[in-house]
């Protein structure tokens, strides 16, 4: 049985004439281990699925499974990192992961808390910042607080959502390097949302798109047989990259021809000229 | 991590940044652009008090000589030219008799300002006098197990505004005590909110005067079999539930509109409910509890001064008051020196506060 199940799970927002299906029919399995990005454009309803996922929204209908018992609420068991960090600003660095500590292993002593909080921040590498405020810090920074923050509570999950989609691409490609690295050490269950294909080619194990919503629901998907660790330069020249990078944007961009297509239908303008206030008055 | 503390740290901290632009000026630090930043940052403001005091004594004049004139018309009018070359003389001659009594000069004012000093300084010292005096006689009662004698005089001008003070802070922590934790309450619980608004929207617009005398209403009775002198109380209740409101309301916008962001953390990291209020609330709606709180407190010291004038309470407001109802030569001076000390005294309470906001807040806001 897979570790983290999906079936049939739709989601609507609002009610009756006002209700707009966001995800329709999503079936998603990731096994143990696996590191799975889906890959999709902005406002597909990308959120919605993790927040699904984490238990921050309940489904319609259908249902989300995880270790084949259905998901009710948030646990410690998912490690979520937002999108736009989450960090409490009134909180330093250590403080902001100490939260997260105590709450995922009560009842210890304040040395086990700090010194497991000061692991995590090491494995992130911002150990000199430990006594700073997130507004002290660079967005790469922050981002990395909030992957201390979601490691420390050892969630046998991680999920992901857009991490890097606000950093610029050498920030980008170091954090991708240190996710790979801290995944890698104890090859803990992975999902990450991601609007950037090349982002989800070099980490993941398999990609699937998001088709774009309302009624957003997920393509077919796309194995990555590159062997790990994998460079980003060698990366280039392997042919098994360049194929499935070339499928996978084929199938992007069919999905948005498809829905310019859609919208195809012609608005007629009404037929109005500014009035000639010059020659009105002369 | 240690941070090195300047007066240019501080005063900017304060809201007070003009004070090291003196500071550079004195010492020579001055670079050729600050020139201009101390022309705007100084030499206007000191030039606009210059003509705001040249206008006040322009006016002040005018409207001395039109009372001259009319004291001087009027004698003629009822006693003849005799009576009003009289009148005219004594005018001029600066007899206190027949001063004409209107909007006081800037020298009066510094001249009141400067007697109302000298007066506590007398007051001062016939209090220590008075403590040496009694003091033997004091230990004696107390050991006989009398209550000791205390000084009765009356109060100077210092130690008015230490009573307004004090009535002032009073009826702010009163104000806290109340709205702070009620809009907490208000601002978790929508079923509080709609039960709380109706009475907030009706109350929140009430007069000052009007909550003197509900509160009057109702400690009177619930004093009535005490001796002591409840003006105090009174005062300070009736400022507290005046100025209460806008920590209130706002603490309870605060509590409620939390980042959604900040919610999802705490349902990620599986907060219980106290430390959800605790670690994530109130923190992140402290910026917007204390700028209430700063509201509070001006509109405390705003409506402290009619209050203390209703329920005759020492302080500025009675002061104000007994100087119109006195009617002495230098009384309408006295009333613009504690116009002037209300006005500085506000403003410094309110840089206080923003002192206090920018410390607690996380993210810095600049002074207005």
């Amino acid at each position: 049985m897979a570790y983290l199940e999906l079936n049939n799970v739709y989601k609507t927002y609002g009610t009756d004439e006002n209700a707009t299906e966001v995800l329709s029919n999503i079936n998603l399995s990731i096994e143990e281990g696996e590191f799975v990005a889906i890959v999709g454009f902005t406002g597909s309803g990308k959120t919605t699925l993790v927040n699904l996922i984490n238990g921050l929204l309940e489904p319609t209908k259908g249902e989300v499974l995880f270790k084949g018992k259905p998901v009710e609420g948030t646990s410690h068991e998912r490690g979520v990192i937002f999108q736009n960090y989450s960090l409490l600003p009134w909180l330093t660095v250590e403080q902001n992961v100490l939260m997260a500590v105590k709450e995922a292993f009560p009842k210890r002593e304040k040395a086990v808390y700090k010194r497991k909080a000061a692991y995590y921040i090491d494995m992130v590498g911002l150990t000199p910042a430990i006594n700073k405020l997130p507004k002290e810090l660079s967005g790469g920074m922050r981002q990395r607080v909030a992957v201390a923050r979601a490691l420390s509570m050892k969630p046998d999950m991680i999920i992901m959502d857009e991490p890097l989609g606000a950093l610029d691409a050498l920030t980008r490609g170091t954090l991708q390097d240190q996710i790979l690295n801290i995944w890698g050490k104890d090859k803990r269950t992975a999902l990450l949302i991601t609007n950037d294909v090349d982002e989800g080619i070099y980490m993941a194990d398999r990609i699937i798109p998001l088709r774009p919503g309302p009624n957003a629901t997920l393509g077919p998907e796309f194995k990555i047989d590159i062997e790990r660790p994998r460079d980003k330069t060698a990366m280039n020249d392997n042919p098994n990259y360049k194929k499935t990078r070339n499928a996978i944007i084929e199938y992007l961009m069919d999905i948005g021809e498809e829905r310019k297509s859609q919208v195809s239908e012609a608005f007629v303008l009404p037929d109005l000229a500014p009035k000639d206030f010059v020659n009105q008055f002369r | 991590m240690k941070q090195s503390v300047t007066l240019g740290k501080v005063t900017k901290f304060m809201g007070l940044g003009f004070i090291s632009t003196f500071k550079d000026l004195f010492t020579g630090k001055l670079e050729k652009e600050d020139y201009k930043a101390f022309l705007r940052k100084v030499i206007v403001p000191v030039a606009s008090v210059l003509l705001f005091l040249g206008l006040w004594h322009l006016g002040a004049n005018a409207l001395y000589n039109v009372e001259a004139e009319f004291r001087i018309e009027k004698a003629l009018n009822e006693q003849g030219q005799v009576a009003a070359d009289e009148m005219a003389a004594c005018i001029a001659s600066g007899d206190t008799s027949c001063q004409p009594n209107t909007l006081p000069s800037p020298s009066q004012v510094w001249t009141s300002f400067q007697s109302l000093l000298n007066d506590h300084a007398l007051i001062s010292a016939d209090k220590v006098a008075f403590k040496e005096k009694t003091a033997a006689l004091n230990e004696k009662r107390v050991a006989e197990g009398k209550d000791p004698i205390v000084y009765t005089g009356r109060p100077s001008f210092v130690d008015q505004i230490f009573r307004s003070l004090k009535t002032v802070f009073a009826g702010f922590f009163l104000a806290l005590l109340i709205a702070v934790p009620l809009g907490i309450f208000i601002g978790l619980s929508p079923t509080l909110k709609s039960a709380f608004n109706w009475f907030i929207q009706i109350f929140k617009p009430v007069s000052p005067v009007v909550w003197y005398l509900l509160v009057f209403m109702i400690v009177k009775t619930l004093l009535i079999d005490s001796s002591e002198d409840s003006s105090f109380s009174i005062s300070f209740i009736a400022v507290g539930l005046c100025s209460m409101w806008a920590t209130l309301v706002n603490t309870s916008m605060g509590v409620s509109s939390v980042d959604k962001d900040y919610i999802n953390v705490a349902k990620v990291l599986k907060l219980g409910n106290f430390q959800k209020v605790f670690k994530i609330i109130l923190p992140s709606s402290l910026p917007l509890i204390f700028t209430g709180l700063k509201i509070t407190l001006s509109v405390a010291w705003m409506v402290l001064i009619a209050i203390e004038l209703l329920a005759q309470s020492p302080g500025l407001g009675l002061f104000v008051w007994e100087e119109f109802q006195n009617g002495a030569n230098d009384s309408n001076a006295k009333i613009i020196v504690a116009m002037f000390v209300i006005g500085i005294i506000g403003f410094l309470l309110d840089r206080l506060m923003l002192s206090i906001q920018n410390w607690v807040s996380f993210e810095k806001t600049d002074a207005i």
